[in-house]
């Protein structure tokens, strides 16, 4: 049929894990939802046990999927075409993150750039601010807010700049450490994967620092404090959601290289995790300059 | 559907597994040929579920006064008649098609992702199971519209806003893994020699379309975030008391929602490109200025979203420059009709079903773009916005266009997927009454909309009576209509002439050498390179 040698393409004839998770993201959701709702309602309810539930659902099931993967891989199912499968289809989940971030980094300059200066009468909104809210003084950041509420900016100097430092100090790490992969350096590779989480783990440590730093009666910077809390906290903590997520795996990386899996022209879940780990670090630069610097 | 498939894949001789049976078989499937089929049924419950919903309102607003349903009552049903068509109805019956036709067409033998490709599926039944579910819940379901505007989804908002969000959070995680799984499936799993530009058209537009929705949906799932912050944990992202701004909702809003329309639309360019070829005997006029014209309303459809908003308020400047780029997107589209046409154009034409569902396409969508292009302008849209005119233009688009595209696809390949021929008698009677009924549901829409008909109300003024009297009568004759397309699609199943492995004299395509039904497992070795020449 074809003149030259084809590699088979390996398809599971069946699977449940995805069956698993969908009923897993259920319980989630809807768990959620009854959760939000009866915090809201200040009722309770059986909500938060079936979030809970669904997450610990969602966590067996990423264990059965994976392990299955990981015995189809070692046990050679998988194609070079089935390789770039992988890396392809990680490439895009990490974009569709990138987008995820950009409908708040939109937010936050929609705010700083259009929103709040409007409030304060810039453009043809004199009228607005005059009517509305005349003793609002547009600054940013907002400390201040029309209604009156006020809180204090949390500065960039400190444990945001030590953050910066550790977390892009882990990405040369995590480079590091995939270079000694590729030359089969093994102890290397324990020695840098296993500095990347350190410092992954310190940064995710601080984070939490300055959050208890942010909510303390010195600072009153909370989540509901006008916009500055929200997208503050939003995208600070959504990027500690993804560090937090970027650590576990590389924790279950540095697990699978103490096994002895992975060679240097076979690690894909190595270099996944790697890239997201650096997709992090870039979004962490870009919070750095326009939550905190500017 | 396809439950007594024999193994006969002549390309295979070493694939002996067998796939599991009953409900197991659905729930754990790999196959992209049985996803296809859990989604186009899917969609279609979906679409009767949705459609009652829209008969309801119709009933309301038979006659003028409030009769049959509570105004709260009937803001829910729009809201989820909206949600169910785009979300539940359009979308699942397009990647249907997508998960059936594309590892057929580029000679793959799955979609690249199995696995992820289930998990992408059984999300959505649960995802609408909790979007249905507030309607039993005492808050009711959503009131605010299927555009979620702040403070109506905040401020205003009844109980259950929590659960919708978290409803369209999994939907996005359905449509983000299916998008990446076809976009993976194309750019890897082309058999050897099928080069991009060689790809089906279809394959083009689905492309094309995972793209905006891989960039897209994670959007829409961070708006809800914030709009779940703001209704329950005191953010003020849409609440100008805090320093936010409830228009910024609508900007994020349409930045989502505009490449989303165009999610609705490409695919249905790309099925009516395959089938317009087949029935004119002739190829496609102008492959490549279509694969341009598609990619350009791509890029074009991330920057005209504030169209949506000319008499929110903003700066001259905007307005001019979403009005201009608007009528932009009037040169791609302008460059797919003509090309259709051409391709007509001294073609030897037969009229089988799909091929009347496609004229109509053509010709409808092109009505549905005219009102669109009116829409555009940003003076004349003061007028027009939030009337029956642009419920009239999107049900143009999304109905006579997407709905028609699927309807088209659905008859092409339904031969394929069962292996019969489908009851030409009663297709022509579905044909026939939804052309019908269709124009008499929309076209008047304009008149009241021209005339100042809001949209989005139980109750309307005396003078708009007429219109709505012949407007919710073509309404009951379409939703009817749509059970014929229901028995001829059972019909078909079950029985009827046998089909051959090409049933279309015109047909070019990899998925016309596979027998029909197609086999459960096809190109586990890649196809000939003269078949793939033969394209």
């Amino acid at each position: 049929m074809t003149n030259k040698a084809y590699e088979s393409y390996y398809v599971p004839s069946h699977s449940h894990w995805p069956i698993i998770g969908a009923v897993a993201l259920f319980m989630i959701a809807f768990g959620a939802g009854n959760f939000v709702t009866d915090l809201a309602n200040k009722e309770s309810g059986y909500g938060g046990y079936l979030l809970l539930a669904g997450i610990a659902l969602v966590i067996y099931m990423l264990v059965g999927w994976f392990s299955d993967v990981i015995n189809e891989s070692l046990t050679g199912k998988y194609s070079h075409q089935m390789d770039n499968s992988f890396r392809q289809g990680m490439s895009w989940f990490i974009f569709s993150e990138v987008m995820f971030f950009a409908a708040f980094f939109g937010a936050l300059l929609y705010l700083r750039v259009f929103s709040v200066p409007w409030l304060g009468g810039a453009g043809n909104n004199v009228a607005t601010g005059a009517v509305l809210w005349p003793d609002f003084i547009a600054t940013w950041p907002l400390i201040k807010t029309p209604d009156g509420t006020t809180t204090t900016a949390m500065g960039w100097f400190g444990l945001p700049l030590i953050n910066t430092v550790l977390l892009l100090t882990s990405s040369v790490t995590a480079h590091f450490a995939h270079n000694a992969l590729i030359k089969n350096n093994r102890s290397a590779l324990k020695k840098w994967l296993g500095l990347t989480i350190l410092l992954g783990l310190a940064f995710i440590f601080f984070q939490i620092q300055e959050y208890a730093h942010g909510y303390s009666e010195e600072m009153r910077l909370f989540l509901d404090s006008g916009v500055y809390g929200n997208t503050f906290y939003l995208l600070t903590g959504f990027h500690g959601m993804h560090v937090t997520l970027g650590c576990i795996m590389l924790i279950i990386m540095w697990f699978r290289v103490l096994k002895g899996h992975f060679t240097p022209d076979n690690h894909f879940a190595f270099q996944a995790a790697s890239w997201y780990w650096h997709f992090v670090d870039v979004v962490w630069l870009m919070l750095f300059v326009f939550v905190y610097i500017l | 559907m396809t439950t007594d498939v024999i193994e006969q894949d002549s390309h295979d001789e070493h694939h002996v597994e067998h796939k599991m049976t009953g409900i197991k078989r659905w729930l754990y499937t790999t196959n992209h040929k049985d996803i296809g089929t859990l989604y186009l049924w899917f969609s279609f419950i979906m679409f009767l579920t949705g459609g009652a919903m829209a008969m309801v309102i119709r009933a309301e607003l038979f006659q003028p006064g409030l009769q049959l349903v509570e105004p709260d009552f009937f803001n829910q049903l729009t809201t989820v008649h909206g949600l169910i068509m785009v979300f539940g109805a359009i979308m699942p019956a397009f990647t249907g098609f997508a998960n059936w036709m594309i590892p057929m067409m580029i000679g793959a033998p799955d979609m690249a992702l199995p696995r992820m490709n289930n998990w992408s599926f059984w999300i959505l039944p649960f995802a609408f199971i909790i979007l249905l579910s507030t309607f039993f819940m005492d808050s009711g379901a959503p009131n605010f519209g299927w555009t979620f505007y702040a403070p109506l989804s905040t401020t205003y908002s009844n109980g259950s806003t929590a659960f919708f969000v978290f409803a369209i959070h999994i939907m996005g995680i359905s449509s983000i893994m299916g998008a990446i799984n076809i976009v993976v499936t194309i750019m890897n799993l082309r058999a050897p020699g099928m080069t991009y530009m060689k790809m089906p058209l279809f394959v083009w537009t689905f492309f094309i379309t995972a793209y905006l929705l891989i960039a897209v949906m994670p959007v829409l799932a961070g708006l809800v975030t914030m709009l779940l912050t703001d209704t329950y944990f005191g953010t003020s992202f849409f609440n100008a008391a805090g320093g936010g701004d409830p228009v910024m909702f609508q900007h994020i809003f349409w930045f989502f929602g505009h490449p989303e329309v165009y999610i609705m639309i490409l695919p249905a360019f790309g099925i009516v490109s395959t089938t317009i070829p087949t029935f004119s005997r002739k190829r496609l006029f102008g492959y490549s200025s279509m694969v341009y014209a598609t990619s350009s309303i791509a890029l074009l459809s991330f920057i005209v979203w504030a169209h949506h908003m000319f008499t929110t308020g903003m700066p001259l400047f905007g307005e001019l420059f979403f009005m201009y780029c608007t009528m932009l997107i009037a040169v791609p589209t302008g460059v797919k009709v003509f090309n259709w046409v051409a391709t007509m154009w001294r073609g030897s034409l037969s009229f089988e079903t799909p091929m009347l569902f496609s004229i109509a396409f053509v010709i409808l969508f092109t009505i549905g773009g005219f009102s669109g292009l009116m829409l555009a302008m940003t003076p004349v849209d003061f007028q027009y916005h939030d009337t029956y005119f642009v419920v009239a233009h999107f049900h143009y688009v999304l109905v006579t266009g997407s709905l028609f595209s699927i309807y088209a696809g659905a008859y092409y390949w339904l031969p394929k997927w069962t292996g019969h021929m489908y009851n030409d008698t009663l297709s022509k009677w579905h044909f026939w009454c939804s052309l019908i009924s269709v124009n008499l549901l929309f076209f008047p829409m304009h008149f009241l909309g021209l005339a100042g008909m809001p949209r989005r109300i139980p109750d309307y003024a005396l003078q708009f009576a007429d219109f709505n009297k012949w407007v919710s009568i073509g309404g009951f004759a379409f939703g009817l209509s749509q059970l014929i397309f229901l028995v001829v699609v059972i019909k078909c199943i079950r029985g009827g002439e046998k089909a051959p492995a090409k049933p279309w004299e015109g047909a070019v395509g990899l998925e016309w050498t596979v027998a029909s039904p197609a086999p459960y497992h096809t190109f586990s070795t890649p196809p000939s390179q003269k078949d793939i020449d033969n394209i």
